[in-house]
């Protein structure tokens, strides 16, 4: 059997691998080792900056569908106060949100309209599923009801029917950690998505 | 690609230019240019979604049409293929405002089917958690209709009593919304040992926050711009259209069903039907203004007047029986089996039941075929019915109006689409 | 409520003078309904509303009856506010021919409520001003609350029907 060498590309999983367990046994040095570092820690400290600064100023998007709403009216209202968050600047405009709460169930009606809302809000945008319609068609298991997971990528799920005030702030507090710790979150990757990074006029597609 | 234009060749079918023609033949020929205008479905004004095409002239409404379906969920197709007892939490998460009410129609409905007698303290009870519903679904109308003219800090007022009522609700049955504390025969469980100071401390405050909330908004001169004349409808229209509730009230029709036709012990208590004299948009806001205090007065007139009593029909085929009889009496193990696995069984036959729900008639019509399962069950919901009339009722108005007048006819697009 | 006398009289009437259009009656539980033949329904919602009071129509709903035959069926809810009364009109057609005449011109709530039979059931109401599905999307084929359509919307795929899986379980 011959021995053929392929080149590790760099970047590539393997490559990386090589050099973490380079950078284990102590053999990286000098630019390799800065690089590395700088590549494997996920965030710099003005990354961590800017993550802080998103999650305590989200401005989720009025999406109010059916009975979930009137308890994430409650989340916005004082007894369970969103606005110690930072997030009660509810928007109305998908184009100026960055988090979708889908408070309510999907229907086979609403589920495109929910999605072309979705597409046009902008990078980096996040979604909470809340209640089990939404995440899971919940009481109703029938032709009317999509589970938005069918549609578009959703960060957390908040379970309950409606759920408490307290347990969707439960679910915000987490989305809050997570954006805190990985705004990106890998979400491309998950949903098979790639293709869909925005592409700025005159450049080409990336990937295609 | 060929199915997607056949759908835009059916929303086009909504044609609108004859009234260009309508129009220019009003001034003479002279001719204008209309603009349809989609409002919804997502939008800001928070009744749900609700999508309105709107022809325009300029600022004024000439012709609108108001497409639902948005959260159909299937519901009453749902309820055909549980047994009755589990369709109760089914059809209370159609109006969702309003979720007592929707366990009341039906459970009325197949009450009646059974010929199933309620005791009088379930009655009672059920009562106080319809009026204290009624409450509830009043508040959040006014916090998100102050909110959609402008008045936001409202929001955060009428939201406060909401809580100290979810509480309440909490305190009886265990969840704040979609209770499922109506059961077929009464109600789930009798009311706890505090529920009874917590809801008079309650109702002590209320007509005082009921107070405050009047005299930030009732003489308000933006608030009287914005609602008084504006967009008025006619009692006859009204009636022609099936308009029922605070809106047919608001035009000067007394009717109300727990006067009416009162149901569950509604003709036990005495309370005053607040009535509109214009039919304008100041008209139904203060009548649902005025409702509150009347709700209150109910409630208090309930506790006094609570009867002792079982909470749920002593007729073990159709009520579960208490939970202590099980380790002891046979029979009663078999009525909890028979209950849970099946369900009761309902006489064959048809039944419309209609009640007074914070927006208007609410019936429930139940077909049953003999077995455990309901073979229809429709709900006749008011702000369905009610939102036909927003057309003729903002012919002719600027958008804002049109605004203020949706949030005045409190549409609920739960029990629209159902 | 009529009783059973009043409603005898109500159908008598009726059947004097719209011939043919009283198909039977019933009361149950203290509720009267009239069955009428289903090319007479305006003119039977008309009578009731001169002769007898009946001014408002509070509900316009559909049923399917299946297996009986006629399976749909349509029912108007009427009432009298003066005198407190209500009374159900029913009618059935078959799915072979579902054509009812519609009574917007006369009654204005009916308009959306008879969208809704149409949609559900798939009842075609002539001169309906604008018959299209109100909650169901424009383009959806099927009529969702006939009995025999599947509550899923579309079959429950076991092995022996997996051929015509749409693909996306895979």
């Amino acid at each position: 059997m011959a021995l053929t060498r392929e080149p590790i590309e760099p970047g590539s999983f393997r490559s990386r691998q090589l050099l973490a367990r380079d950078l284990l046994r102590g053999d990286l040095e000098g630019l390799e080792l800065e690089r590395h570092v700088e590549q494997s820690l996920l965030l710099t400290t003005l990354d961590k900056a800017v993550a802080w600064g998103r999650s305590n100023s989200i401005y989720p998007a009025t999406f109010g569908l059916a009975c979930c709403a009137i308890e994430m009216m409650s989340v916005v209202a004082a007894r369970v106060d969103i606005a110690r968050f930072g997030w009660e600047a509810f928007r109305a405009s998908p184009r100026q949100a960055d988090l979708l709460i889908l408070s309510g169930r999907v229907s086979i009606k609403m589920a495109p309209v929910v999605r072309r809302i979705y597409d046009q809000m902008l990078e980096p945008k996040w979604a909470i599923a809340m209640g089990a319609c939404s995440s899971s068609m919940g009481v109703f298991n029938n032709y009317a009801i999509v589970p938005a997971d069918k549609f578009m990528p959703i960060d957390v799920h908040v379970p309950g029917c409606p759920p408490r005030p307290e347990a969707l702030m439960h679910g915000i507090l987490k989305l809050r950690k997570m954006i805190q710790d990985d705004p990106e979150m890998g979400w491309r990757q998950r949903y098979d998505a790639e293709g869909t990074e925005e592409v700025l006029p005159g450049a080409e597609p990336a990937g295609a | 690609m060929s199915t997607r234009s056949s759908y835009r060749a059916l929303e086009e079918s909504i044609t609108l230019s004859p009234l260009e023609e309508q129009i220019a033949a009003q001034r003479g020929g002279e001719t204008t240019e209309l603009l349809t205008l989609n409002i919804g479905p997502h939008h800001p004004a928070t009744h749900g979604v609700l999508r309105l095409l709107v022809t325009l002239e300029g600022e004024i409404v000439r012709e609108l049409k108001p497409i639902v379906g948005y959260v159909h969920t299937g519901i009453e197709k749902t309820a055909e293929q549980k047994a009755y007892w589990k369709v109760i939490p089914v059809v209370e998460r159609m109006d969702y405002l309003s979720y007592y009410f929707n366990a009341m129609a039906f459970c009325g409905a197949v009450e009646t089917l059974l010929e199933c007698e309620v005791p009088k303290r379930a009655q009672y009870l059920r009562v106080i958690h319809l009026e204290l519903n009624r409450i509830m679904s009043h508040l959040v109308w006014l916090g998100t209709s102050a909110l959609d003219l402008g008045a936001i800090s409202m929001f955060w007022y009428c939201f406060r009593e909401r809580e100290t009522i979810l509480d309440l609700f909490e305190f009886s049955s265990g969840q704040r919304m979609h209770t499922r504390y109506f059961q077929v025969g009464g109600v789930m469980e009798d009311i706890p040992h505090g529920f009874e100071a917590k809801l008079r401390e309650f109702c002590a405050i209320m007509p005082g926050r009921a107070d405050q909330y009047a005299d930030l908004l009732r003489r308000n001169e933006i608030l009287l711009q914005r609602l008084r004349g504006v967009c008025p409808l006619d009692e006859a229209t009204l009636l022609g259209l099936g308009v029922t509730g605070p809106l047919l009230r608001a035009a000067g029709n007394p009717w109300d069903l727990r006067k009416a036709a009162p149901y569950t012990s509604y003709e036990d208590f005495e309370f005053k039907i607040p009535v509109g004299t214009v039919g304008d948009n100041y008209d139904r806001f203060a009548v649902r203004l005025a409702e509150i205090y009347e709700s209150v007065k109910i409630i208090e007139q309930a506790l006094d007047g609570l009867p002792e009593g079982p909470h749920i029909t002593a007729d073990r085929k159709i009520a579960l029986p208490p939970r202590h009889e099980l380790a002891t009496s046979m029979e009663a193990l078999i009525h909890h089996f028979k209950l849970v696995t099946e369900g009761f069984r309902v006489p064959p036959g048809e039944v419309y039941y209609p009640i007074e729900s914070p927006r208007g008639e609410l019936g429930c019509f139940v077909r049953s075929d003999g077995s455990s399962k309901p073979a229809r069950v429709h709900m006749r919901d008011p702000s369905f019915v009610n939102l036909q009339a927003t057309a003729p009722m903002v012919r002719g108005s600027y958008i804002a109006d049109l605004i203020a007048t949706l949030a005045m006819l409190d549409p609920i697009l739960g029990g629209i689409d159902r | 409520m009529p009783d059973q006398v009043g409603l005898e009289l109500i159908a008598g009437q009726l059947a004097s003078r719209i011939p043919g259009a009283v198909v039977g009656t019933t009361f149950f539980r203290n509720r009267a309904t009239v069955e009428i033949a289903p090319g007479t329904v305006r003119a039977v919602l008309a009578d009731l509303r001169a002769e007898h009071g009946y001014r408002a129509l509070m509900s316009v709903h559909g049923v399917d009856y299946y297996p009986q035959e006629p399976r749909l069926g349509v029912h108007y809810e009427l009432l009298d506010m003066e005198r407190v009364d209500r009374l159900t009109v029913k009618l059935r057609v078959s799915i072979a021919e579902p054509s009812v005449e519609s009574v917007t011109p006369d009654w204005p709530t009916a308009d959306h409520q008879e969208r809704e039979v149409y949609d559900m059931f798939g009842v075609q109401f002539d001169g309906h001003p604008d018959l299209r599905r109100i909650l169901m999307p424009e383009d959806y084929e099927g009529h969702p609350q006939r009995r025999d359509f599947p509550i899923g919307g579309e079959p429950v795929l076991f092995t022996h029907n997996d051929a015509t899986s749409p693909g996306w379980t895979r």
